[in-house]
């Protein structure tokens, strides 16, 4: 692979090598082989977006390689058949734990960032609704309780991956106290330097950034200012499930009553156009869900479910032969199994039956220590 | 009359019974023993409405465990009624006659039975060398002489050769007999003395014979498949290993991937299949419930292991047991004792 190649973000494919440049080109005849993101997209676009446990892979490995697979091969279909000019539809990947909800997501993630859209990433919709060190009641409304540790987190990572758009123009007035106040024509950067700087009013200044995205969107089809907008969740089913976090007079909050939520509950309403919204549930970060629940009526309950429909579901399940295989001469190729009775058949058939070809346990298998 | 009081301590006319020696039994008090435990058997047999004829050692066992039931955990203490033989230990008669002149030749030895015994097999090899002198002189000397078989059979121990001499002879002593009853068995011309030798030779019964192999039943669509059963501490599991070609195990109706989390549980399911080599080829449907997960994966284990018994052939079934695969694992909880906190734990020690 020359250096260009690695560049453009190349196919790093285990079966005969195969070098194709982006991520449009994949179908599914490439199901099984590996991509390769390439370094500058992966510090820009997923500054906390990915699983840990892949991070660390990725400083081991020194690349980002993502295994194609149908679920997200589905969602990337829809993704370019889908009529932009209609309110947005809603993508759910569901599956049992460890199958790749999240790596399906970021891959899909990374196809758009690829086409140029604006993305908004919430890695884990679940870290919003607990440990919470700080819990501020708002300063606009007075029942509704602020975050801005989280908030301004988010803000940053946000300015990372979406440097380009910084320059927008919005729309309206907003006024934060007494003194400051964001004049109409503004760039969107100031506004979220605004919220970055004021840790106090950085919850609002979400909900302002997303509703000016949400306005923007649809509007402006030729011209400059087009964009089409990606909402990525994961966890979504931490926007309707219930918080650990406790209000001063210990009882428990609602998620309702958290700003962060609340924007985020209207951004999931399909009332504009001009974008996607993808989501991932999530059993492993959800507060007070038995371990045993996957299905998008068990983790999103009730309200999340009436809520969230009409959605697309997607379903994400345990490698099959071909994955597995592929997956484990990927292994094989960059010396990660290194006991000599794993390159045996004998050992590879250990493999299979010790983590039922489950992505997460088998990469935690292989791992060890 | 004047006297003085001369007091001595009460531990001078208690009898000094540890000297005495084990107790003795006379040889008409053995055989009285006999003869009651003869009338005895009989009168149980009666008792139970069976034939006193044919009344054997198991039968009595079996009525003595249902007349008198125990919840003694220790089976040596429970009610027992065996021949006088087995019970009484075997003690020499008197070794020497009325005027003190003791029967046997080698009485002085102090450990006659032992001696004559060596002496017997010594005899026994200078005849062999006669008898092979004999045949050399005659020409009918033949290389090819019946060997006796050895395998499967092991040398008496010493806990047994005492038994067998009535005598205790110490380790130098089993040694050199041992090595005396090679040097015989080393000669040519060894089987005229074979029934001899194979007095002090035990037979070691094949292991791999008590194992009941489960029965190969046929599905409808033609699968085979059998069932089996396994248990560890309080957990019971109970399989069904059917031979479809995929690797699927579902526990308790839920895939074993989610019913036991932990990796160390998973390996426990592994370990037949992967010892026979079999690791994708079966699909195993079990149902386990009670104890913990630990246990659970055990019991699932000897389950799995048992069901494989209809599957493997006879050498892998002996490999499997020496593996511990076949085994029922004994451990269980300990009982807590009265004065402690626990099986083991005392309580805390205060020196006063």
């Amino acid at each position: 692979m020359t250096r260009e190649d690695k560049e453009k973000g190349l196919w790093r494919s285990i079966f005969p090598i195969n070098f194709k440049t982006y991520n449009t080109y994949h179908s599914e005849g490439h199901t099984g082989q590996y991509y390769m993101l390439p370094p500058a997209h992966i510090q820009k676009l997923f500054p906390y977006g990915l699983p840990p446990r892949f991070q660390l892979q990725i400083k081991t490995f020194n690349e980002g390689c993502v295994m194609v697979r149908p679920p997200a091969l589905e969602l990337i279909s829809y993704l370019k058949r889908a009529d932009y000019s209609k309110p947005p539809l809603r993508y759910v990947l569901y599956g049992d734990i460890g199958t790749g909800k999240t790596m399906s997501l970021c891959h899909a993630l990374h196809y758009c960032y690829t086409q140029g859209w604006l993305i908004v990433h919430i890695p884990d919709a679940h870290l919003w609704v607990k440990n919470c060190k700080e819990l501020l009641p708002s300063s606009s409304r007075p029942s509704r309780f602020d975050q801005p540790i989280q908030a301004s987190q988010w803000l940053k990572n946000f300015k990372i991956t979406n440097e380009r758009f910084l320059s927008k123009v919005q729309l309206d007035r907003y006024v934060w106290t007494k003194r400051e106040s964001t004049e109409k024509g503004q760039p969107l950067g100031e506004l979220i330097d605004q919220g970055v700087n004021r840790m106090k009013s950085s919850s609002d200044v979400v909900g302002a950034v997303l509703r000016e995205l949400r306005l923007q969107a649809g509007g402006a089809t030729e011209g400059e200012g087009a964009f089409k907008l990606a909402v990525a969740v994961d966890g979504v089913n931490a926007l309707w499930g219930k918080t650990s976090l406790k209000k001063e007079d210990r009882t428990m909050c609602e998620p309702e009553e958290l700003t962060l939520i609340h924007n985020l509950r209207k951004m999931m309403k399909n009332n504009w156009s001009g974008g996607a919204i993808l989501t991932a549930l999530s059993q492993t970060g959800s507060v007070f869900k038995p371990r045993s629940a996957y299905l998008p009526n068990e983790l999103l309950g009730e309200e999340g479910f009436d809520s969230m429909e009409p959605f697309v579901p997607v379903s994400v399940s345990n490698y099959n032969e071909k994955e597995f295989e592929s997956c484990y001469l990927y292994y094989l190729d960059r010396n990660w199994l290194q006991h000599p009775h794993s390159r045996s058949e004998e050992g590879k058939k250990e493999l299979i039956f010790l983590c039922n070809k489950n992505p997460s346990i088998l990469e935690r298998l292989c791992a060890a220590l | 009359l004047f006297f003085r009081h001369i007091c001595v301590s009460s531990s001078l006319w208690k009898k000094n019974l540890a000297a005495a020696g084990p107790q003795k039994f006379t040889q008409e008090f053995i055989d009285k023993q006999v003869e009651e435990f003869e009338i005895g058997k009989r009168h149980l047999a009666n008792m139970m409405g069976e034939d006193p004829e044919t009344f054997t050692q198991e039968d009595i066992d079996r009525s003595i465990a249902y007349l008198f039931p125990s919840g003694l955990f220790e089976k040596r203490a429970r009610p027992v009624m065996k021949h006088p033989e087995e019970i009484f230990p075997k003690q020499t008669a008197i070794q020497w006659d009325a005027e003190g002149r003791p029967f046997h030749f080698l009485f002085y030895t102090g450990q006659q039975s032992y001696y004559s015994l060596l002496h017997d097999v010594y005899e026994k090899i200078l005849a062999m060398e006669r008898h092979q002198d004999k045949m050399r002189n005659k020409g009918l000397l033949t290389s090819e002489t019946k060997q006796i078989l050895l395998t499967g059979s092991r040398w008496l121990l010493k806990e047994e050769i005492e038994e067998y001499l009535v005598e205790n002879i110490s380790d130098h002593d089993y040694m050199r007999l041992i090595q005396l009853m090679e040097k015989l068995l080393s000669m040519p011309y060894c089987s005229l003395e074979e029934e001899f030798i194979l007095k002090f030779r035990k037979q070691l019964e094949v292991q791999s014979s008590k194992h009941e192999i489960p029965a190969l039943q046929y599905d409808p669509q033609g699968v085979t498949f059998s069932v089996a059963d396994g248990r560890r501490k309080t957990a019971k599991a109970s399989i069904t290993l059917r031979d479809s070609g995929s690797g699927n195990i579902t526990i308790n109706g839920r895939n074993y991937l989610h019913y036991f989390p932990l990796l160390q549980d998973r390996e426990q399911l592994m370990f037949p299949l992967h010892f026979v080599g079999m690791l994708g080829r079966f699909d195993v449907e079990g149902s386990v419930e009670g104890s913990g997960h630990s246990a659970q994966a055990g019991a699932l284990r000897l389950a799995i292991s048992r069901a494989l018994l209809s599957f493997v052939s006879e050498g892998d079934v002996e490999k499997m047991r020496q593996a511990g695969l076949l085994t029922a694992d004994p451990r269980i909880k300990e009982r807590k004792k009265p004065g402690q906190e626990g099986a083991r734990k005392k309580f805390t020690w205060k020196k006063r």
